[in-house]
């Protein structure tokens, strides 16, 4: 068999093997539906035991939660009677949902139209490796549902906008931002205002975690907090900026904690509070923040944020941030300034005497990089011209060039953004003649060698 | 005034990545107080060391940064006007939206 042979035969086997672990648990479901019903009408006709509406099944699954004097009979029938939605399955939504699934919430919604990444599964711990490729919302529900076939768990595949949020939202009690991106965090917020829904919000990045509830109970919304966005370039995602995977798990674990407490009408929300956590020096602090703000567009005194008002509000422009983050496709420079990743292959074949300057961060630099590139860092080009000038003389006395002509000088990044901004600064400082490379790394993995990493 | 501030979210990368910096401020005029709107531009003075429009816009913080005075949003004691006591913490903190 040849290998693509193979791939296909593992496709469809996993496909038939995911079939009928579905049919097992739906018979499963059944069967304990059955058992129930026995139970519920004992065979020596005596009256039914008192148990607070909870089956046998129930009581014998929650018993740890029954037994919580906090907690109980009523705070485990509110939580079954719940439905609580969360909006992006990665790496906050992933533990939340186990928690939720795990703990009985009892209409469960997942929405988030990403697919499964290898470099999502460091953190987002709710998917395996069979799910790699395949719908984030396939893979969160098939988890859910195995950690609790008797819940209700309801799939979303979309991406939440204006016209598709109303009609979402309005479908559960609670809500948690699981989000990744600022647009997002200011529609649901509003969203939740003009639907008068708790929300539980979370966010995190590199080694720092942020938790609170907006809009329960006359506390503030996002909007009370932040009126104004942040600039574009003070919103780093994780795919950029690295994120440690425990710590969206400790963040999206206090949320499933939040929502829990709301759905079960126990305890005191982290309402006009705020919890930051920062990883490194293992520190958590809990902040008093500020409450409704009368002057708020969304939730003030005298808002008119209607229904459809939010309908027709641009998130994108208000933020200056896409929904759907692209990655950011830089063009500062005229052709004749920039070679493809397969024209640097086609020197590097040819042996032209050149100099590559690797303008990544020294971090991104240790991850992996071409053979024989130099590493300065974008931040530090203009007090370092002067090795790229050693650099470029030796090369011309290594390749014996004849005087007059001269070695050519190269900038690579990860993606071709940075190079660009570099080759502009080396221009100016008079490297006029340098060049970088279009599509930086990804696009010599891309178009020259399949077996470069990429991260 | 010795005061303890505290840059979070990425803010610290301002500040040669140092999160906590234990200040002692020379009030002027010898005058014995101190505001918030003092100790910003000191700040952007004395520990900003790059990008300052990603910590101010105008004479306040930019939008998106949380200021907390004793753990305490600044919203609460007056912004600005907020007046500072000696061993204070002021922590600034961006607010992050990745997940």
């Amino acid at each position: 068999m040849s290998a693509s042979e193979i791939l296909r035969e593992l496709d469809s086997l996993k496909d038939a093997k995911a079939k009928i672990e579905h049919k097992i648990s739906a018979l499963e479901a059944q069967l304990r539906e059955i058992h129930l019903r026995n139970d519920a009408a004992p065979l020596n006709g005596s009256s039914s035991y008192s148990t607070n509406g909870l089956t046998q099944d129930m009581i014998h699954r929650y018993s740890r939660h029954l037994m919580l004097p906090a907690f109980g009979v009523q705070g485990q029938a509110n939580l079954l009677k719940s439905s609580i939605l969360v909006v992006g399955a990665g790496g906050l939504g992933a533990p939340a949902l186990l928690y939720f699934a795990a703990s009985g919430v009892g209409r469960l919604g997942i929405i988030d139209h990403d697919v499964v990444e290898l470099n999502n599964m460091h953190r987002q711990v709710i998917h395996t490796e069979a799910y790699v490729g395949k719908p984030k919302v396939k893979s969160a529900a098939a988890a859910c549902r195995s950690v609790n076939s008797t819940i209700q768990v309801v799939e979303h595949e979309e991406a939440l906008r204006t016209s598709n949020a109303l009609e979402i939202l309005s479908k559960y009690d609670i809500i948690v931002d699981a989000t990744d991106n600022a647009p997002t965090r200011y529609l649901i917020s509003d969203c939740c205002v003009v639907l008068g829904k708790p929300l539980v919000s979370g966010a995190a990045l590199g080694l720092e975690g942020q938790l609170t509830v907006y809009n329960y109970n006359g506390g503030p919304c996002y909007r009370c907090l932040f009126p104004m966005p942040p600039p574009r370039t003070a919103c780093q995602s994780c795919a950029e900026g690295g994120v440690l995977g425990v710590v969206p798990g400790i963040i999206g674990c206090l949320q499933a904690l939040e929502a829990i407490k709301i759905a079960a009408s126990v305890g005191e929300p982290l309402s006009g509070r705020m919890l930051l956590l920062d990883a490194l020096s293992g520190r958590i602090r809990i902040v008093k923040i500020r409450g409704r703000s009368m002057h708020c567009e969304a939730c003030g005194e005298n808002a008119t944020f209607t229904q459809q008002k939010f309908r027709e509000f641009d998130y994108e422009k208000f933020t200056e941030t896409p929904l759907r983050v692209p990655p950011l496709k830089l063009n500062l420079l005229p052709n004749e300034s920039r070679i493809s990743s397969k024209e640097y292959g086609e020197i590097i074949l040819t042996k032209e005497p050149h100099v590559l300057v690797d303008v990544r961060p020294a971090h991104h630099f240790k991850i992996v990089s071409l053979p024989k590139s130099l590493n300065i860092p974008l931040s530090t080009l203009e007090a370092r011209l002067p090795e790229i000038s050693s650099a470029l003389k030796k090369e011309e006395e290594d390749s014996g060039l004849v005087s007059g002509s001269s070695a050519q000088l190269y900038v690579v990044c990860r993606r071709g953004n940075d190079s660009q901004r570099a080759i502009q600064c080396l221009h100016k400082m008079g490297f006029t003649s340098a060049k970088d490379i279009i599509g930086g790394l990804e696009s010599w993995a891309h178009n020259v060698d399949p077996n470069f990493p990429t991260y | 005034m010795q005061l303890t501030l505290e840059f979070g979210g990425g803010l610290e990368l301002l500040c040669d990545s140092k999160k906590i910096h234990n200040v002692n401020i020379e009030q002027q005029n010898g005058e014995n107080k101190l505001t918030m709107k003092d100790l910003l531009s000191w700040v952007r003075t004395n520990l900003i060391k790059e990008r300052p429009e990603m910590f101010m816009k105008g004479d306040t913080v930019r939008p998106g940064v949380l200021v907390l005075v004793n753990d305490c949003d600044w919203e609460l004691s007056g912004q600005l006007e907020t007046s500072l006591e000696e061993k204070d913490v002021v922590v600034f903190i961006s607010t992050l939206h990745g997940g």
